[in-house]
């Protein structure tokens, strides 16, 4: 069974179309990157995948629909979204009783075993513990509950590289396991494309692209090209280029590789560079959702 | 579902209730240290005043037997009265609010992260002005009454007079039966007005304290303007004050406060319509307010 499955999920605030008709699947196991500008309706997509928020359409989160049985899915999901979120009069101490009280799956010693490895005391209020403390402190509650999906949406937002990096590394190490699936949204793409399995690109409430890392890396190829070909790259429908000193770097999708070699150098592009790519791009060009 | 599955929900909903109520009393502490604290100031006056005490007591010694003997009970009011209108007064701006401030700070989004329900929220939520609250009031009362006496027999005691004169004046028993009795029919009747706080918490984007008392204002202008009347401000003033009235005088009459057992009638409360229109209502209320948590978002 997928962990979560929609089919032509749609959202409007008034005129405005948050989601147009968004198909998605995702198995379990999984890391997926949702990735997108501002207001493409990545957050959109996961309050709808968490119940917080109506949708049309179908969708289904490990079997479930999330709008009409929030509390019974999130036995099973947990979600950090930005630091903002933890209630900032809790104690630690409150939170961790808390947390066992109404979460049948929440371990409280591998938690207070997460925290005891950060600075984060019992006795501390949120309000009094700094941004990065307050994410570590959500991760170890987080981490503590065997959820079999985690969505993350900008988990990381405000804080300093060494605590971003920290971040995913706990995650990764301590936490996934291949029975778990994970959705992340993330501005900086760059720090999570190693970690993921699957990419998700959102632009104005639709998939332009959807993929596994294997695939979009076989499909994409970035050409760095000299003054003297750049009449033939061209000729070769790139889906995007742009000047870098005192040469061309154009990104293709689905020209052979032996084609391009002549060219230039071939590497596989980044994704913040594809993210760029295929966002100028006007006519979106995702193949149709694999369903 | 089997009988088995249906007890370990039951057990899971009562688990998350009962921490949903726990949290409630972190994060507002004023529920519990406002009225403990109007109780211990009460008991140090009287502490106090003690001296005062041992000269009524005296006087009662005399063998002219001058009156006077019921002016021993008056602290003992006086302390209901204080705690108990503190405990309605941090409840109502506990209720007002309640689904308010989780969605002010952002909270929100953790709390609805875990799995515990809306209808299981709101009704914690308003577990406590209905039933955390007046059951606080009772414990306190009962403990400051309980010092209280103890301070007014060693007072008498020490200035070598006959505590049986206290005592004779004293009916503990009854004061403790009548709160038991009354503060609960008054918090059932205060129910519709903490569901409306808490439905306004709910909703109002802004200002959920002046739509608490904006909304019910503008509908008795309306009604005073268009039909001449006032039977919807007279309904709100019945609804703060009418409970207190049934419970604790004679017959329901407003008129003399109860003063023996024989005054103590459940059923006259419990056959009240009034008390059971105020239920639907405030029901109605808790019920919009569990729809709008549902699709509640952070302001």
């Amino acid at each position: 069974m997928a962990c979560i499955e929609a089919r032509d999920l749609r959202k409007a605030f008034g005129a405005t179309v948050a989601l147009g008709g968004v198909n998605l699947s995702v198995g379990e196991g999984r890391i997926l990157g949702l990735i997108g500008p501002n207001g493409a309706g990545k957050s959109t997509a996961l309050q709808a995948i968490l119940g917080l928020t109506s949708y049309q359409g179908e969708l289904k989160v490990l079997g479930r629909d999330p709008w009409t049985a929030r509390d019974a899915l999130m036995a099973e999901v947990c979600f950090i979204a930005d630091v903002a979120v933890l209630p900032r009069w809790m104690k630690v101490w409150q939170a961790l009783d808390y947390m066992a009280g109404v979460h049948r799956r929440f371990d409280r010693q591998a938690a207070e075993g997460f925290l005891a490895k950060t600075a984060v005391k019992r006795t501390s209020r949120v309000r009094e513990l700094s941004k990065g403390m307050v994410t570590q402190l959500h991760l170890a509650l987080v981490m503590a509950v065997d959820a079999k999906l985690l969505v993350l949406d900008e988990p990381t937002l405000g804080l300093d590289l060494l605590f971003r990096k920290q971040f995913y590394d706990t995650l990764l190490n301590d936490y996934f396991d291949h029975s778990r699936t994970i959705v992340v949204t993330t501005h900086q793409v760059e720090e999570i494309q190693h970690i993921l399995t699957d990419v998700v690109f959102l632009n104005r409430g639709r998939v332009v692209l959807d993929g596994s890392m294997g695939d979009v890396e076989a499909r994409f190829r970035e050409v760095l090209v000299g003054p003297d070909a750049v009449a033939t790259a061209r000729a070769l429908n790139p889906i995007h280029e742009r000047r870098m000193f005192d040469r061309n770097i154009f990104i293709f999708d689905g020209t052979p590789r032996d084609r391009l070699a002549a060219l230039g150098e071939v590497r596989t592009p980044s994704l913040a560079d594809l993210f760029v790519a295929m966002m100028n791009d006007a006519t979106p060009r995702g193949r149709e959702t694999a369903t | 579902m089997t009988r088995d599955t249906t007890v370990t929900a039951a057990r899971a909903v009562a688990r998350s209730f009962y921490w949903s109520v726990r949290r409630e009393l972190w994060e507002h502490r004023a529920i519990t240290i406002a009225p403990t604290g109007i109780a211990a100031l009460a008991v140090v006056g009287f502490l106090l005043g003690a001296g005062r005490l041992t000269n009524v007591v005296r006087a009662l010694a005399k063998p002219a037997g001058a009156g006077g003997g019921e002016a021993l009970m008056n602290p003992y009011a006086f302390v209901g009265v204080a705690v108990i209108a503190t405990g309605v007064f941090v409840a109502l701006f506990y209720a007002v609010g309640a689904l308010y401030g989780e969605r002010r700070d952002r909270s929100l989004l953790f709390w609805k992260s875990l799995p515990v329900s809306d209808l299981t929220t709101v009704l914690a939520k308003a577990a406590i002005p209905i039933v955390v609250v007046p059951a606080l009031t009772f414990v306190l009362l009962v403990v400051a009454d309980v010092m209280m006496l103890g301070i007014a027999t060693v007072a008498v005691v020490a200035a070598g007079l006959d505590p049986r004169l206290l005592w004779a004046h004293m009916s503990p028993g009854f004061m403790w039966l009548v709160m038991a009795y009354g503060l609960p029919y008054v918090a059932l009747s205060y129910a519709p007005i903490y569901a409306w706080l808490i439905l306004v918490s709910a909703w109002a984007r802004r200002g959920p304290f002046l739509w608490a008392l904006g909304v019910p204002l503008a509908i008795c202008l309306v009604e005073r303007l268009a039909l001449g009347t006032s039977h919807f401000g007279s309904m709100l003033i019945g609804a703060f004050t009418d409970g207190i009235g049934e419970a604790f005088s004679v017959n329901g009459a407003g008129e003399a406060p109860i003063h023996s057992v024989a005054d103590i009638d459940l059923f006259r409360l419990a056959a009240n319509p009034h008390l059971w229109i105020g239920l639907v209502v405030g029901a109605a209320f808790l019920g919009a307010a569990v729809r709008l948590r549902r699709s509640a978002e952070p302001i």
